[in-house]
């Protein structure tokens, strides 16, 4: 007998028992289902947390000044400079520091056409700071460095500012006042989204020059933001910009230095070892959840061949070799098991396109090979075992089983 | 008895089963010994118990004997593997059971086809063979029916088919008339008397003298031994060899 043939006795024995094959089929697809479900939405809040992180800028370091306070007299100037910005940028003795931009900020009231708008954030900087935090420029154009040098009044508004101002207007080109002192909006910076309570589309950016000149004057610097050059490089950084500093500030002692370096991904590892925590846990559930599915497989398939005993009795009395009915039993199971796997993955593919519990579920290509495989694997083997157990038997026997 | 010429299909020499042990054994089969001929129409007899069932199965070789030997068309079958006692079963035997014994909710046609099927046939021949079967005990119109869309007798005529489509030198039946009302029971006689008519060896069991009337030659067996071996011309009225040819 031909292999195609035994694939058709297979699928009419699947037909021919529709409602038993539903049920196996149901008990896969809700396993596999249930196991890439979990695992998806633990993924999804994953990335969502990775999404924030990346949203704050992961691979930047905030040096402010103060810190440990130092025991005895300070006898030099422990404020940060301008000069420092020049010297954490030296390529030798910072490999990993892509860029450094002084910051000086403090809240300014803007005022546009008797309109104002107070901004808690008035940031005098270098350019580099606006790709540094995420920015981006949305309209106009960004200041230059050369702007930098010469001071220029130019500046770039958050989206918060310029709806606030200019609610029907283009913003860019228009003149602002700021703490009394004219400056041309240059651009409008993209939209940002946060995860904080401050809204970081309130902010203006102008070049430190220009600020210092006519708003703050040339008094300390407030942090120098430092981007290295990826995520991985973070840590090389720090410790290249702890020495500089340390070199530049004349620190005796490394273990309290006069400035304090926050490294955003130390503070935001916290989260995301809670979210893989997260993941942890349901990919455990997940994993119990598909043991449970895989032991309702095993029951099912156990019963269907079972119950079937007298079938295989009645086939080899007819002339069956056992090798034909193994086959039947194991394109069944097979067929089963594949159309359950099947069906759970699109359930599961359907089922990541809803929010479930806040969290958005993003499938992991991994646990549908998993879950698949696994299901099947369950299918193949407790609907082959007890089949072969029952061609083996003498046909007589089989007919007799009850 | 079987002359010399005749071709001996049955040769059972001393068989014994034996089921369980010790204590609890049962003896179902003391030391059988029969040959058949080819073309014989033999009726087994006897009472619950008495072996008969437990000897056809082993002459339809769906079970092995204790001990003895069993030669079919002169070859013995304790030395076949179990892929050589599948195509015997399929090729030389055709049995029908007391309960049918169909495949459920699988359709008449596709139910006598499945001997075809295992012996490798194409679906078109099969088809065809199936079909000529199921006309010939008088189904064809119930072709497409499902076995419990069928009464007691059609399915039995059913099972008939299918133990005779692969035209098997052999036909054995175990009771086939014990679960049938009188009318079916006759047309599943009817059936078998015009097989051996056409040249086939056959053998039944049956606890009904109207039965066994058909038959040329009756067995009886008490406890797993054969007690008679009679030839016997009687038929019936209405019955007679040559008035339904």
């Amino acid at each position: 007998m031909s292999i195609f043939e035994t694939v058709r006795f297979a699928l009419r024995g699947i037909s021919a028992n529709k409602l038993r094959s539903g049920l196996t089929v149901l008990g896969i697809l809700i396993g596999v289902a249930a196991v890439i479900l979990l695992v998806a939405v633990g993924n999804g809040s994953a990335m969502a947390v990775q999404r924030a992180i990346e949203g704050l800028g992961t691979n930047t370091l905030t040096v402010t000044a103060g810190g440990v306070r130092q025991a005895g007299t300070a006898t030099r100037s422990t404020s940060m400079t301008i000069d420092m910005v020049a010297a954490l940028t030296d390529p030798d003795a910072a490999p990993d520091v892509r860029s450094a931009s002084p910051v000086i900020s403090g809240a300014q009231t803007l005022v546009f056409d008797g309109a104002s708008h107070s901004v808690p954030q008035f940031v005098g900087t270098y350019p580099a700071y606006v790709g540094a935090s995420n920015y981006s420029v949305g309209s106009g154009s960004m200041f230059t460095d050369e702007d930098v040098s010469s001071g220029r009044r130019v500046v770039l508004i958050g989206t918060t500012v310029a709806a606030d101002l200019f609610p029907d207007s283009d913003a860019v080109g228009q003149q602002i006042t700021a703490g009394g002192v004219l400056f041309t909006v240059v651009g409008v910076l993209a939209e940002k989204g946060g995860a904080g309570f401050n809204d970081p589309n309130d902010i203006a950016i102008a070049p430190v020059s220009a600020v210092q000149q006519s708003l703050t004057g040339y008094g300390p610097l407030n942090q120098i933001l430092i981007q290295a050059t990826s995520a991985d490089t973070v840590t090389s950084a720090q410790a290249e910009v702890t020495s500089i500093l340390e070199r530049e500030l004349h620190v005796a002692d490394g273990a309290s230095p006069p400035f304090r370096i926050l490294n955003q991904e130390q503070l935001l590892q916290a989260r995301a070892n809670t979210a893989e925590t997260f993941t942890l846990v349901l990919g455990a559930v997940a994993g119990i959840s598909l043991l449970v599915g895989g032991i309702g497989i095993t029951n099912i398939m156990m019963v269907t061949v079972t119950e079937r005993t007298r079938e295989i009795g009645i086939r080899k009395a007819l002339g069956a070799p056992k090798r034909t009915v193994l086959t039947q039993f194991l394109v069944e199971a097979i067929v089963l098991s594949l159309m359950g796997g099947l069906l759970g993955v699109a359930a599961a593919i359907i089922g990541s396109r809803f929010t479930i519990a806040g969290v958005t579920p993003v499938i992991v290509p991994s646990s549908v090979v998993l879950a698949l495989s696994v299901s099947v694997a369950i299918g193949l083997f407790f609907g082959s075992y007890p089949a072969s157990r029952a061609a083996s038997l003498r046909p007589i026997e089989a007919l007799r089983y009850e | 008895m079987t002359s010399a010429e005749t071709p001996v299909v049955l040769d059972v020499r001393d068989v014994t089963k034996v089921y369980g042990e010790g204590e609890t054994a049962v003896h179902a089969l003391r030391g059988v010994s029969l040959t058949v001929a080819r073309g014989d129409y033999v009726a087994v007899m006897g009472a619950s118990g008495s072996g008969k069932s437990t000897l056809m199965n082993i002459l339809g070789c769906l079970d092995i004997p204790t001990s003895g030997t069993y030669l079919l068309d002169g070859v013995d079958v304790s030395r076949l593997s179990d892929r050589q006692l599948a195509l015997v079963r399929n090729r030389r035997i055709g049995f029908v059971f007391q309960s049918f014994n169909l495949i459920p909710r699988t359709s008449a046609l596709a139910n006598v086809e499945l001997p075809l099927a295992y012996a490798g046939l194409r679906a078109s021949q099969r088809r065809a063979r199936a079909k000529a079967a199921l006309d010939m005990v008088g189904l064809s119109d119930r072709a497409g029916h499902e076995p419990n869309q069928l009464s007691g007798g059609q399915q039995q005529r059913v099972a008939v088919a299918r133990a005779l489509v692969t035209a098997p030198a052999l036909v054995l039946a175990d009771e086939p008339t014990g679960n049938l009302d009188t009318q079916s029971s006759a047309d599943v006689l009817a059936v078998l008397d015009r097989l051996n008519r056409s040249g086939r060896t056959i053998m039944l069991i049956t606890h009904e003298d109207d039965v066994a009337k058909h038959a040329r030659r009756l067995i009886r067996l008490v406890d797993g031994r054969v007690v008679s071996d009679v030839r016997q011309d009687f038929l019936p009225q209405g019955f007679s060899r040559s008035s339904v040819a």
